[in-house]
């Protein structure tokens, strides 16, 4: 099937909410659309894609400051390598949410599962509930928010970047980190090689407020934690700090 | 890859509609496995002490023939229903009487499950022709477990198939792959006395479970034990004659999901497979952690 299956509602203030039906289109073709549209409009879009039932690559490769809703639980790597994009998924992520995210947001208002946001290279990425094991594996310079907790091996190889857990981290939190900067507000199970507990500067907690703002999580910044690399386990070399 | 799936009923008004709600289960679950599937669903007939689920390659096989042989030779009748290249035996001799009596009358025919309640069917194929092979979306019964297999270590058969039987109205269906089994397969061989039927790792943790089991442990002993004993990346699902269980490893990089309304706990690998339950939409939902026996019903 093809775009017939979708239907457009016009918004206040000139905006157009597009509606896909993922139950009357395939995901291929909703991608398809999401991305010729992408290729010649004006910002203002706004997308729901409904039915997705757990599909995998929903709303994957975005290009362009869309708002996309996904309207339900989505499946493997929703909103990977997202560009500019606002997606919010309504429910549950699978595997891989906002995979190799570059920019843009990605918002699940449900529980991801594991490896959120893995290889992430910039935007934003808020999970409202817990995320499980491998949150923001080699995360490259996203930021990371997490309402709930994150499972174990989480931030494993992080090598620029924040991630800010509101709940509890799992085991080896932070093992074989490079720069990026973790903040946890509950308990550590435990850490990683060669991630240790840092101390909480005022800079730290300027970044650890600015982040829960654009999430919209209410926290009080002073309860988090700092942890990051102790720099024994990799060749870490001052010159080079301004790549990091 | 493999995929597998459990649907348990807790609602005794919808075991008329087990097979129904669980065949979409199963064949969303195609992709992840496209070679051979299997079934495993529970239901008390009631009439016998026993029911074992037989399979023999022989498309021809005699199996009328069979169950008057066993009869006469063990002094109690033994029923006979054949499903297409599955036979299920009924009869008030027990499992291992009857185990025996094949074994020394019919070595060729593959025991498939052997208890009261649990009947395994399984088949080289697509998920959805294996189903309808054996007409499990009209099946009744309180639980079913399926398997999805996308074959890594050892062929493509029927035997090869998952769901494996390890024990009476016990069997296990896994996703993920044992490194350790060839020295686990040995050692169950020479200090336990198993017996093997295939190459398949699976069948060396149906095996192992089988011997702890045997031992004295309970199932969720077993499957702590096996946490230290088994070395590999598996998801567990085991399927009881009130219940199932659920384990993963302790990295748990093979993916699962749960999810239980009042109705029914179901697990699969992923959650597609549970996204067209009755009442998915209220219910909770959540990964089970790892190194974490979950069980249900009185497992």
């Amino acid at each position: 099937m093809g775009a017939e299956a979708g239907h457009r509602v016009q918004l206040g203030e000139g905006m157009t909410m597009h509606t896909l039906d993922l139950d009357r289109m395939a995901v291929r073709d909703v991608n398809q659309r999401l991305h010729e549209d992408a290729a010649g409009t004006d910002s203002d879009r706004q997308y729901e894609i409904l039915n997705p039932m757990g599909r995998h690559a929903i709303a994957v490769g975005l290009d362009y400051p869309f708002d996309v809703s996904v309207r339900g639980h989505a499946g493997y790597y929703c909103g990977s390598m997202n560009k500019e994009a606002s997606v919010t998924i309504e429910g549950n992520a699978g595997v891989g949410v906002a995979e190799n995210i570059m920019s843009g947001t990605v918002h699940v208002t449900g529980y991801a599962s594991q490896s959120a946001a893995a290889t992430g290279h910039g935007g934003l990425v808020v999970i409202d509930g817990d995320a499980s094991a491998r949150c923001g594996i080699s995360m490259k310079g996203v930021d990371i928010v997490v309402g709930g907790s994150v499972g174990h091996m989480s931030a494993f190889m992080g090598q620029s970047g924040h991630m800010v857990v509101c709940g509890d981290a799992g085991e080896s939190f932070g093992d074989s980190i490079y720069e990026a900067q973790l903040f946890v507000r509950g308990s550590v199970e435990s850490l990683g090689a060669d991630c240790v507990e840092k101390e909480m500067r005022p800079e730290h907690l300027e970044i650890v407020r600015g982040l829960l703002e654009k999430a919209g999580i209410e926290a009080e910044p002073s309860e988090f934690r700092r942890y990051g690399s102790a720099r024994q386990l990799y060749n870490f070399k001052i010159g080079n700090i301004g790549y990091y | 890859m493999c995929g597998i799936v459990g649907l348990y009923l807790k609602n005794p008004e919808l075991q008329e509609r087990l097979g129904e709600l669980f065949c979409p289960m199963l064949a969303e679950m195609t992709d992840r496995g496209p070679d051979s599937a299997g079934i495993a669903v529970y239901r008390d007939d009631g009439q016998y002490a026993t029911k074992m689920t037989v399979y023999s390659g022989d498309p021809d096989f005699d199996w009328d023939a069979l169950a008057a042989g066993a009869g006469h030779d063990l002094g109690t009748p033994v029923a006979v229903e054949r499903v297409s290249t599955h036979a299920i035996l009924r009869s008030d001799a027990s499992t291992r009487d009857l185990r025996a009596w094949l074994l020394d009358n019919d070595p060729d025919v593959r025991v498939m499950s052997a208890g009261s309640a649990l009947e395994i069917y399984k088949e080289v194929g697509l998920p959805v022709d294996v189903m309808e092979q054996f007409g499990i979306e009209a099946m009744n019964g309180t639980h079913a477990i399926g398997h999805t297999r996308m074959a890594t270590e050892s062929a493509v058969t029927t035997e090869g198939a998952h769901p494996f039987n390890t024990g009476d109205d016990l069997c296990l269906v896994h996703n993920g792959s044992l490194s350790n089994h060839h020295r686990l397969r040995e050692w169950l061989r020479r200090h336990a006395g198993m017996t093997f039927q295939t190459e398949n790792d699976t069948e060396v943790a149906a095996a192992y479970l089988t011997w702890r089991l045997r031992e004295g442990d309970s199932l969720s002993q077993a499957l702590e034990a096996g946490l230290k004993d088994l070395d590999g990346f598996y998801t567990f699902a085991v399927g009881t004659r009130d219940g199932f269980s659920v384990v993963r490893d302790p990295i748990a990089c093979k993916h699962a999901i749960m999810a239980e309304t009042d109705d029914w706990v179901a697990i699969a690998t992923e959650y597609r497979a549970l996204a067209r339950l009755p009442g998915v939409k209220q219910a909770r939902v959540w990964e089970p952690k790892p190194a974490t026996v979950y069980s249900w019903g009185r497992a």
